[in-house]
């Protein structure tokens, strides 16, 4: 199957602008179906779709599995450990084995840059990168620029400041795209360590102090430090982090305007953003995690275009 | 007894002896007869028409990974030999990273005897530098040497401890050996899957930045210096080498250095989309990289040409990048690559291909060839450089399919590789 996206989503560098906006637009009416009593349609009836994370993630893989089942999908979940991945399948065994059982969707989270991708050239059936090492996770940034849009009625010249962990975070490669094909201004604020040495030749600005970040910002899109990272020499200390480029309500309130707040999650509290900030006026963090159903609803279901009967039943029961 | 053979009126490329005219070239019992023209053909010699094709001194690469023993189903000596032959090569120097590496006079030995079974190029078994090239005490040079390696070489890991690599230096000078230094400075590579730029910044992979190759160039250099010794750079990649490499042979220090065909002609770009087949340690880098290092094979601050032929498994490089492992082949693409890439483009002309390919690698590796005086022994590539063809794996006689050039028409080919007299390899449907 394959629609307006083409076969897979793989990131954010392979789409248009208008491909982005139509994912976003399509998202709407979908948000409505997640306030009904009875939270399901039956666009994806009879489709399988297979959860494959071969990392450990709860909420992305929760957002998906409730995306799918609303659309009346039949989601079935593997796990890295306790699959035959434990025993030392090879990732192109499991898309052979995959291919064979007939699924219709694939849904990977994997720990190694460029699996998706490796998954999609490899088999007929959609693939929808849920986030490949250190490379991209498209539906993450759909719903950011989803809820930034939400708030500001249009992201073109918004100006959205990744903060954190740039190096590590797929995460940030998705902003970075979406948000700079859609027209917002794009910067990164981190220690140097944790950005990418050549992340300026994609086109965002870097701050280096976190006070100019939020001096500058719209928005701020703050990424989990992940604690490995400390072990990993990239930083001295969490605590030192935090006096250096967390985000905190003190930092906030020198702001010469209000600064929304994003996060990813999951939350290092203390660490890169105080909990006076994550639960404050300012914060959207939760209507991230509300659209993400939304972001994931439309594009399993953009995926799944090009069949007429899907696409009619989809419009009606969103209607 | 051989039987002699007549190499009739090809170009005769020899830069050893600055010839680059039509002439006859005679090999007799092993050896070079005679060059020139109209020479007449003995009783019972073959004469093979060499009208429009290049004849040199063999090519000898003095890189390449054999994967024997330890690693039989991705290459063997005879396969890896009958591959070379096939590419032009006479000779090859085989790296020791094998399982068990080849760090003693037995396993020099055992791939000595390998490679006398194929009949095919040469083998010059190349010895580690430490024992198990664990990069803790040195493995027996001299031992090694007696029974047939030319030289030592940890590749496939750098040599990580200074003061080790100085040891070995100071060492092999008794032996007169290149030591060879694959350089990495380890914590700085560490992790890293292709060059550090904007391209890995994009994919999200680990970078490897140039300075990890380069730290170690200059640290070799200095320690060449101090030690007197003769140190090997393997696989030049960065812009960065280029300066220091020169910087070391301005100031007469005992430095010699290598490219690959791919560093000459690819960039990080060819990655696309986590194709494997473009994975190799060094990484491919950036296009001032791969300028800077055409422009050092043109004015020879890079020595020579080896193509580092690193098979792998179809299912080793059919796996996510980062996990995937380093290296593609070359044997077979080499000579076609420079010629297409090189010498049509402009970088190099035919002596000077000759020069990095075959002169070179003789006289830096101490190695029998790269000439075709009187007396040598009679190791020769005959090539059409008008011979075009796509790449096809599938046809390799290396049992490596990996490579990065698949599909690509290339032009230049080796039509006979002559070994000892013996023609080796023969370009399928070749009549003449």
């Amino acid at each position: 199957m394959s629609g307006a996206l083409g076969k897979d989503l793989l990131g954010l560098e392979p789409l248009s602008a208008e491909q982005i906006k139509l994912i976003l637009d399509t998202a709407e009416p979908f948000k409505e179906i997640s306030e009904r009593a009875i939270k399901k349609v039956p666009t994806l009836r009879g489709s399988t779709i297979v959860n494959l994370f071969f990392e450990n993630s709860t909420r992305t893989r929760i957002s998906f599995e409730f995306a799918e089942k609303r659309l009346s999908a039949d989601p079935v979940n593997v796990s890295a450990t306790g699959s035959s991945v434990s025993k030392g399948e090879t990732l192109v065994d499991t898309a052979r084995n995959l291919e064979a059982m007939r699924i219709d969707m694939v849904v990977i989270r994997h720990g190694s840059s460029g699996a998706a991708q490796f998954l999609a050239e490899r088999i007929k059936s959609n693939v929808i990168n849920a986030g490949d090492g250190m490379h991209e996770h498209p539906t993450q940034g759909l719903l950011d620029l989803l809820t930034l849009r939400d708030h500001f009625g249009g992201l073109a010249g918004k100006r959205v400041c990744i903060c954190g962990d740039v190096l590590h975070s797929r995460v940030a490669r998705s902003n970075i795209w979406g948000l700079r094909k859609v027209g917002a201004e794009v910067a990164v604020c981190g220690p140097r360590s944790l950005l990418p040495s050549a992340i300026e030749e994609l086109g965002v600005t870097v701050f280096d102090h976190i006070e100019d970040a939020i001096e500058w910002a719209d928005a701020l899109n703050v990424l989990r430090l992940q604690i490995e990272r400390m072990t990993g020499g990239y930083i001295p200390s969490l605590r030192e982090y935090n006096r250096v480029f967390g985000v905190t309500r003190d930092r906030l309130a020198r702001a010469p305007r209000d600064v929304l707040i994003l996060h990813p999650g999951p939350m290092n509290r203390g660490v890169e953003i105080d909990s006076d900030v994550a639960d404050g006026d300012h914060s959207v963090i939760l209507d991230q995690v509300t659209n993400g159903i939304a972001i994931r609803m439309a594009v399993l279901y953009l995926l799944a275009g090009g069949n007429p009967t899907l696409a009619e039943s989809a419009k009606a029961a969103a209607r | 007894m051989t039987q002699p053979i007549l190499l009739r009126g090809g170009r005769v490329v020899d830069p050893s002896r600055k010839i680059d005219a039509q002439q006859d070239v005679l090999l007799a019992a092993g050896l070079i007869e005679a060059c020139g023209r109209g020479l007449a053909a003995p009783d019972g010699a073959r004469v093979l028409d060499c009208a429009g094709m290049i004849v040199s001194p063999g090519f000898i690469d003095v890189h390449c990974h054999l994967r024997e023993p330890g690693r039989e189903d991705v290459e063997t000596v005879a396969t890896g030999a009958r591959a070379a032959a096939a590419g032009g090569f006479t000779a090859v120097c085989a790296m020791p990273n094998t399982d068990p590496v080849t760090d003693n006079q037995a396993a020099v030995g055992f791939i000595i005897r390998q490679a006398q079974r194929a009949k095919a190029a040469r083998v010059h078994p190349i010895g580690a530098i430490s024992l198990g090239q664990r990069g803790e005490a040195l493995a027996e040079f001299g031992e090694m040497i007696g029974a047939g390696a030319v030289a030592v070489s940890d590749d496939g890991r750098p040599v990580a401890s200074a003061q080790l690599m100085r040891t070995a230096l100071e060492y092999a000078r008794t032996f007169n050996i290149p030591v060879i230094d694959h350089c990495e400075e380890p914590t700085l590579s560490h992790g890293g899957a292709m060059n550090e730029g904007i391209v890995s910044a994009r994919l999200g992979l680990k970078g490897i930045p140039s300075e990890a190759e380069e730290i170690m160039v200059i640290r070799d250099i200095l320690l060449a210096r101090r030690t007197k010794g003769h140190v090997h750079l393997a696989h030049m990649s960065t812009v960065g080498s280029v300066e220091l490499i020169r910087w070391g042979k301005e100031r007469g220090i005992n430095v010699t250095a290598e490219v690959c065909p791919h560093h000459l002609t690819l960039t990080e770009d060819r990655v696309g989309a986590y194709d494997t087949n473009a994975k190799m340690n060094p990484p491919l880098r950036t296009a001032a990289d791969v300028a800077a290092l055409r422009d050092a094979v043109a004015d020879g601050t890079i020595d020579l040409i080896a193509t580092d032929h690193a098979p792998h498994h179809y299912d080793e490089k059919e796996q996510e990048f980062a996990n995937a492992p380093n290296g593609i082949v070359g044997l077979e693409t080499a000579l076609a690559v420079v010629h297409t890439k090189l010498v049509a483009g402009g970088v190099l002309d035919y002596p000077r291909l000759v020069e990095r390919m075959s002169c070179a690698p003789a006289r830096v590796f101490h190695l029998p060839g790269g000439t075709l005086e009187r007396g040598a022994v009679a190791d020769v590539t005959v090539f059409d450089p008008r011979a075009e063809w796509t790449v096809d794996p599938a046809a390799f006689l290396s049992k490596g399919r990996n490579t990065p050039y698949a599909g690509e028409k290339l032009h230049g080919r080796a039509i006979f590789t002559i070994v000892d007299g013996e023609i080796v390899y023969t370009m399928p449907n070749t009549t003449r």
